[in-house]
């Protein structure tokens, strides 16, 4: 039988495919056509979704942006032996977007049934555990250390550092924690990797924990992402029918289980600390460091707590061998960065690919620049808490090191475009305001450094004083950096400080209103 | 679309009960307790406190802390939408100052006839379709004003 994708991805649903998907059923109905409609997760082509794909002897054809009104025609067209019709994208893994790219972590995403153990399974799934199980869990660790592998979350830690350190903390009950609180603009791989394919998260911490010797494990996801959450509570389900989870993980006597945990709203419960408070059913408030984690962290327990995508890379790591994965990027930064092209950008999605391109490279010539067709003016990378890059620091690889160089960060790999409209003075004021909506107040420079700042940028832009004000702005932004207990009044001056330094006209315009 | 029922002390003692065992249960109780009863009324904290052995006042602490709970009902639907960056660049704040002004509400608030509650959120995780939102549980990406109409009047 002729099978159909269509992706049930949240972006994908966003644009239509929920309809679409429906009246493709009824048209196959309708014309008696013996076909299936496979729901997958996105290939993460976003300008393109609804993008409906068929399968076909010499791979699958891709068709998009199919609206409602298109099934018809395609149906008409031939769709289910890959007939010619305007919206026919030809074989969807010659598509440039995906050709140019190095699918590690998704490389099932969008292809798979992301519900089913045995698709999974089809694609490679579990070799990663089924290695880890002859290894040893120091030789396990030794390999992720190898691969390069850093946190993807952000803060670019390395993975088999953090995992060492828990193995060797002493204490009866380890957890594995995954952050899944992706509450970056820009950011959605997090959410398209549970919807598309949460086994290989699963894996991940699967081999995290035979490797550090935790029993259970925690997904902190967000209320923000229901379909996420039901995706990824179905994978759990299955996961433990299958025997993959439990009392006696793939029949080789270790015990692991995991449970997925919502969060309520809280952009800070991204920070490792307060997601683990939360998890413990407190307020949401950031723990001085040390104790890290990995001796004293959840329920007092030695805890790993790792993003998703560093969770996620790590069956691959153990499938193909660290040196594979270590082959790919560029100076400290190893492996491949899922990059979220996000905001005004043509071609917004998500693009996997080894550190070193260039940002000029991914925002012009991979995402084709903005959707307005406007000019780019300014790119924030790594989400709220990063800089501002103006297209004339758009010679930045794509690396830790130089973007931190470029006084920016990489964060969770998003990238949000803008055109010649936007007015960058606004743009940080609203750090300042997001800061303040978001502190959880435990320390005085983000929670009263965010509302001073708020004011101090809204006298800006009255003209009041405007020297005085700015370098008292700069005073601030300093205080905040090196006062606050975490990124979120950190990293507040990132933004804040790059949009002055880029595009200091903005700040030097007549009176605007507050 | 929201079906909650009114306060129920008993019902709620059931809720509590069924996730109390849990390690850490405050949050998977406040999400339950929101979804029958569409809050977490000020009724709630001392049940919640006495079940679970706190003080009321870590128990409030909680439920003020995070933004999703709420201590009234919400209006029949909930609009809930973006208002970060990747949306800004994408005239995400236009299209909801209009929206807001021909409703007659502010953020947060419900339209009189109780049939519409918008929120802000930062970010629904649709930045490479914004502007964007989520109509109950409904995504909403690459929003107009008319497509966001359609999908309000639906």
């Amino acid at each position: 039988m002729t099978r159909i994708f269509v992706p049930a991805d949240a972006a994908a649903i966003a644009v239509g495919a929920e309809r679409v998907a429906r009246a493709l059923a009824d048209g196959l109905a309708q014309r008696g056509l013996d076909a299936t409609i496979v729901r997958t997760g996105s290939r993460g082509m976003f300008w393109l979704e609804p993008m409906v794909e068929v399968e076909t002897p010499a791979g699958r054809i891709a068709y998009g942006p199919v609206g409602v009104g298109d099934v018809a025609g395609l149906l008409d067209a031939g769709l289910l032996t890959a007939g010619n019709h305007p919206l026919c994208l030809g074989k969807t893994e010659e598509i440039p977007f995906l050709a140019a790219q190095t699918r590690l972590t998704f490389v099932r995403c969008g292809i798979v049934d992301p519900r089913s153990v045995a698709d999974y399974r089809g694609y490679g799934g579990y070799a990663g555990l089924a290695r880890a199980l002859e290894l040893e869990p120091d030789k396990t660790i030794a390999e992720v250390t190898l691969s390069g592998l850093r946190g993807r979350g952000g803060a670019g830690f390395p993975t088999g550092i953090k995992w060492k350190t828990v193995r060797d903390a002493p204490g009866g009950q380890k957890f594995i924690v995954c952050n899944a609180d992706e509450g970056d603009s820009g950011t959605f791989a997090d959410r398209m990797l549970m919807e598309g394919d949460p086994f290989v998260l699963i894996e991940g911490m699967t081999i995290a924990a035979l490797a550090t010797g935790a029993t259970q494990g925690f997904i902190y996801s967000r209320s923000e992402y229901p379909h996420a959450n039901a995706t990824m509570n179905a994978a759990l389900a299955a996961a433990r029918g299958a025997g993959l989870l439990g009392p006696d993980v793939m029949g080789a006597g270790f015990a692991f289980d995991i449970e997925l945990r919502v969060g309520a709203g809280a952009y800070v419960c991204g920070e490792e600390t307060a997601l683990l408070e939360s998890l413990e059913g407190k307020r949401g408030v950031v723990r001085a460091k040390p104790p890290l984690p990995a001796h004293h962290g959840l329920f007092a327990s030695p805890t790993v707590i790792n993003n998703v995508l560093s969770l996620a890379s790590v069956p691959s790591i153990m499938a193909q061998g660290a040196a594979a994965y270590a082959a790919i990027g560029m100076g400290r930064s190893r492996g491949t960065m899922a990059v979220q092209l996000a905001g005004n950008i043509r071609h917004g999605g998500l693009f996997e690919a080894g550190f070193g391109l260039t940002l000029g490279e991914l925002v012009m010539e991979i995402g084709g620049g903005t959707a307005t067709g406007r000019p780019v003016r300014a790119v924030q990378a790594g989400g709220p808490l990063g800089a501002y890059f103006p297209p004339s620091l758009f010679h930045t690889p794509y690396d830790y090191e130089a973007f931190a160089a470029a006084d920016g960060l990489l964060g969770h790999g998003g990238l949000v475009v803008f055109d010649d409209t936007v007015d960058m003075a606004a743009m940080a004021r609203f750090a300042m305001k997001f800061c303040a909506i978001e502190s959880c107040g435990k320390c005085t420079p983000c929670r009263i450094g965010a509302v001073r700042g708020q004011e101090v940028i809204a006298r800006i832009l009255a003209g009041q004083d405007v020297d005085a004000n700015i370098s008292l702005l700069e005073d601030l932004c300093a205080t905040m950096k090196f006062g606050s207990l975490c990124a979120l009044g950190g990293f507040t001056p990132y933004p804040v400080m790059s949009a002055l330094r880029h595009f200091p006209e903005d700040f030097r315009r007549p009176a605007r209103a507050a | 679309m929201t079906s909650a029922v009114p306060w129920n002390a008993e019902r709620a003692l059931e809720i509590i009960g069924a996730h109390a065992g849990r390690p850490g249960p405050m949050l998977p109780i406040l999400h339950a307790l929101q979804a029958e009863f569409g809050c977490v009324p000020d009724l709630a904290t001392p049940v919640i406190a006495t079940a679970l052995n706190l003080s009321q006042a870590d128990v409030h602490g909680v439920i003020t802390f995070y933004h999703d709970f709420r201590r009234v009902p919400a209006g029949q639907h909930v609009l809930k939408i973006c208002r970060a960056e990747a949306c800004q660049a994408m005239g995400g704040e236009g299209l909801s100052a209009a929206l807001l002004t021909r409703l007659g509400i502010g953020w947060g608030e419900t339209t009189a006839d109780g049939g519409l509650t918008v929120d802000a959120v930062y970010c629904l995780g649709l930045c490479a379709c914004a502007p964007a939102a989520l109509l109950d549980d409904a995504p909403l990406g690459r929003l107009t004003t008319a497509s966001l109409q359609e999908a309000l009047s639906a």
